[in-house]
């Protein structure tokens, strides 16, 4: 099964390796990995998307807890919480298509950020599984390049 | 005041308590060697880094204080990483100090430039690049702690040459903050009522402990346990010495080459209560056939060993002594209105395994057996001596054959299973523990692959001694072609080997050979007598097997006896 995981590290040099190196040292898969500083000086902030099941996940979550530069881990499976990903997509857009790119555009509520005579680049966020279908969608019309932030999440508010 | 880096740092490891620093020099660490003797602190030169940091292992393992090592960059650094991985698997608190490139040429593939941090990532606790001298002190004050609470483990410190030539002031902490490093010491008190209860309980309950116990100096609390309610004690390879080998409760090793009372018994029991052990898979065998009936409770300090390998009944994270004093506290009180119950039935049974199939070899016509030699340096040293071992044959008969009645007592690579580590962990646990007898138990094969410790040992006059069990094989590997591979004795034979006796003459240490089952005892004893480093060379029984074995992947009952 799918699990997001929220990891608080110390923001220092080598601790992306070290997290990193956890995975691939024991044989673990990850499938998306984000970090950015938080609002909190010297503190980081990683998502990390893996598939397992629970035995591998709870020594994952335990192996994370282990590293002296990790602060908590949160398996936001388990509760409720909210994911967003982000994409830039350059999409061909030539002459006839162009309209119909733009009104799916409109239909995802996707932004146009750069746009050139023969081609688009539209920022778009949402769950995987809206990024995906934008994708499939798109894929008729050529799509040239994506780059895809993987999933980035957070646990909601109001929980006990 | 003002301090150059290399001042910090040897300031520091006096702060720190260090006695003894195991190293090699090198030009990356060389401001620091010119600083050493303005300090008081003894340093050993040992001929290669891998004996270096294996004698600060011994020396940590025979003291429970933190080992410190202290290296060159690049080839100095990587040779010391088997011993930093052999610490590691066997959570030893070590301190590596290795030199770096200065900091400008870092990345640059700089002459003797390695990323060591890198290369350590996965076989230290935790481990430094030292860029700002003003970072110094502080990390020299993590990495003790690091090294030596939670599971303890190595620690790393690499330090760039143009680090230990900066000044900066020196002040050294006194308290440490590490918010995100927070080891759980004291159990959960539920979960303490909990296996209070389950101990009453139990009909059929054996303690199976580990190095946990060791580390965390737990052994009188868990003789207190296993006497007053009549458990059995079975420990891993790690934990011999942690219950006297005399005690009537002792049951031996337990696993891949345990003794047969041992895995009868863990497997029929119907508690496990497992202290400090982490179901290594050379005790557990195969894992769905491990312990069936029984209710598992698991104490470790690390919860990544909890639930790691089997499932558990009962997990409770603390360190093992602080588990060990709440348990005791919880039930000493009751126990005179409620005595424990007796464990009869159980208790003959395991003493009836015992008897039914001890540990055994025969010493009859002229060729010396090696589990004969091990039992008369058990007998001759009264199980008080510090045994060393290499890995092998030699390291499991050490193991089944000599009745260890100390902690600290045994110190061997269970979790690397390092060839070379006995010898220099020797020199190391004999600098720790001047009046003690160091002995290290060896193969033909390992000794031969730190040897060059002997002018070690010399140099600092340490009377340490090597026994080498010379079966002229890699005995163990040996073993393993005969049972599965048809006697395909494919590069085990050691036919070429260096005259272990004129070798140690060559170092100035002294040497004896023997080949008369009946001259062993005088000869181990006129050698135990001498106050310098010996090699006896005993050339034992070629093909002799270590016995029982649980072939890999097989349930720990189905033993091969003889
Ligand atoms: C550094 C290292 N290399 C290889 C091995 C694999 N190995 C395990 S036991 C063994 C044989 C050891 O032979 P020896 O030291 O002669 O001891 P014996 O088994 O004969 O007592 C070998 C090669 C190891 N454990 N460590």
């Amino acid at each position: 099964m799918r699990h997001i995981l929220s990891i608080l590290v110390e923001n220092e040099p080598g601790v992306l390796a070290r997290v990193a190196g956890l995975f691939s040292g024991r044989g673990y898969n990850i499938e998306t990995l984000n970090v950015a500083p938080t609002l909190t000086e010297g503190l980081s902030m990683m998502t990390i998307t893996t598939v397992g099941d629970e035995a591998i996940i709870e020594q994952i979550v335990k192996q994370l807890r282990k590293l002296v530069t990790t602060l908590k881990v949160v398996d936001l499976t388990d509760v409720k919480s909210v994911e967003r990903e982000m994409m830039l997509l350059r999409v061909d857009a030539e002459g006839s298509k162009r309209a119909e790119v733009l009104r799916i555009v409109d239909i995802f509520r996707c932004k146009v950020v750069d746009v050139s005579p023969d081609e688009l680049v539209l920022e778009v966020t949402g769950t995987q599984d809206k990024l995906n279908a934008l994708v499939s969608l798109l894929q008729r019309y050529g799509i040239k390049e994506a780059a895809r932030t993987g999933a980035v999440a957070m646990r909601r508010g109001m929980q006990e | 005041m003002e301090l150059t880096g290399a001042q910090i740092l040897l300031e520091s490891l006096r702060r720190e308590g260090v006695e003894v620093v195991f190293g090699f020099p090198g030009g990356a660490v060389i401001d620091i060697y010119d600083q050493l003797p303005n300090y008081p602190l003894r340093h050993v030169l040992v001929r290669h880094e891998q004996g270096a940091i294996h004698a600060a292992d011994g020396y940590a393992r025979a003291t429970g204080k933190v080992g410190v090592c202290l290296v060159t960059s690049g080839p100095g650094a990587t040779n010391t990483v088997t011993g930093i991985a052999t610490a590691y698997m066997d959570s030893v608190p070590v301190v590596i100090i290795t030199g770096q490139v200065p900091t400008p040429l870092i990345g640059n593939d700089a002459f003797q430039e390695v990323d060591i941090v890198g290369i350590t990532r996965s076989c230290t606790k935790h481990n430094y690049l030292v860029k700002d001298v003003r970072d110094l002190s502080r990390v020299i004050k993590e990495a003790f702690y690091l090294a030596s609470t939670g599971r303890p483990g190595p620690v790393l410190i690499d330090l760039p040459k143009d680090v230990q030539t900066q000044l900066t002031e020196y002040k050294y902490p006194k308290t440490i903050k590490m918010r995100s490093y927070n080891p759980t010491y004291a159990p959960n008190p539920k979960q303490v009522a909990k296996v209070a209860a389950v101990v009453r309980r139990a009909k059929k309950p054996i303690i199976y402990a580990g190095g946990g116990v060791i580390a965390s100096e737990a052994s009188a609390d868990l003789a207190w346990l296993a006497r007053s309610f009549n458990m059995p004690v079975t420990a891993t390879l790690m934990a011999l010495g942690c219950f006297p080998a005399e005690d009537p409760l002792w049951l031996g090793m337990l696993g891949m080459h345990g003794t047969y009372a041992a895995n009868m018994a863990i497997s029929n029991a119907d508690l496990i209560l497992a202290i400090g052990s982490r179901f290594d898979d050379r005790v557990t065998g195969k894992i769905s056939e491990f312990a069936k009936n029984a209710k598992i409770v698991h104490i470790d300090i690390d919860p990544t060993s909890i639930q790691k390998n089997v499932p558990v009944d009962i997990p409770v994270v603390a360190d093992c002594k602080s588990f060990l004093t709440a348990l005791r506290q919880t039930l000493e009180p009751t126990l005179e209105a409620e005595p424990a119950a007796g464990l009869e039935a159980w208790n003959s049974k395991v003493a009836a395994w015992k008897v039914e199939k001890p540990l055994s070899y025969n010493q009859e016509g002229t060729v010396i057996k090696p589990q004969f030699v091990v039992e008369t340096i058990s007998r001759l040293t009264k199980g008080e001596a510090i045994i060393t071992t290499e890995v092998g044959q030699n390291q499991m008969w050490a193991a089944q054959f000599y009745a260890f009645n100390r902690p600290r007592s045994f110190i061997s690579s269970g979790g690397l299973g390092t060839m070379g580590f006995g010898f220099p962990a020797a020199i190391g646990a004999q600098m720790a523990c001047p009046d003690r007898l160091v002995i290290d138990v060896a193969g033909d094969g390992s000794i031969q692959m730190c040897i060059q410790e002997l002018a070690t040992a010399v140099c600092y006059n340490l009377p340490v001694k090597i026994v080498i069990l010379n079966n002229g094989y890699l005995g163990m590997v040996r073993q393993w072609q005969e049972l599965f591979y048809k006697k395909n004795y494919c590069a085990t034979c050691l036919d070429v080997a260096p005259d272990f006796v004129k070798l140690a003459e060559a170092y100035g240490a002294a040497g004896f050979r023997v080949t008369d089952p009946a001259k062993v005892e005088s000869v181990l004893a006129e050698a135990f007598a001498l106050p310098r480093p010996v090699i006896v060379d005993v050339v034992v029984d070629r093909e002799e097997n270590v016995a029982p074995m649980v072939p890999a992947g097989k349930s720990i009952t189905e033993m091969i006896l003889v």
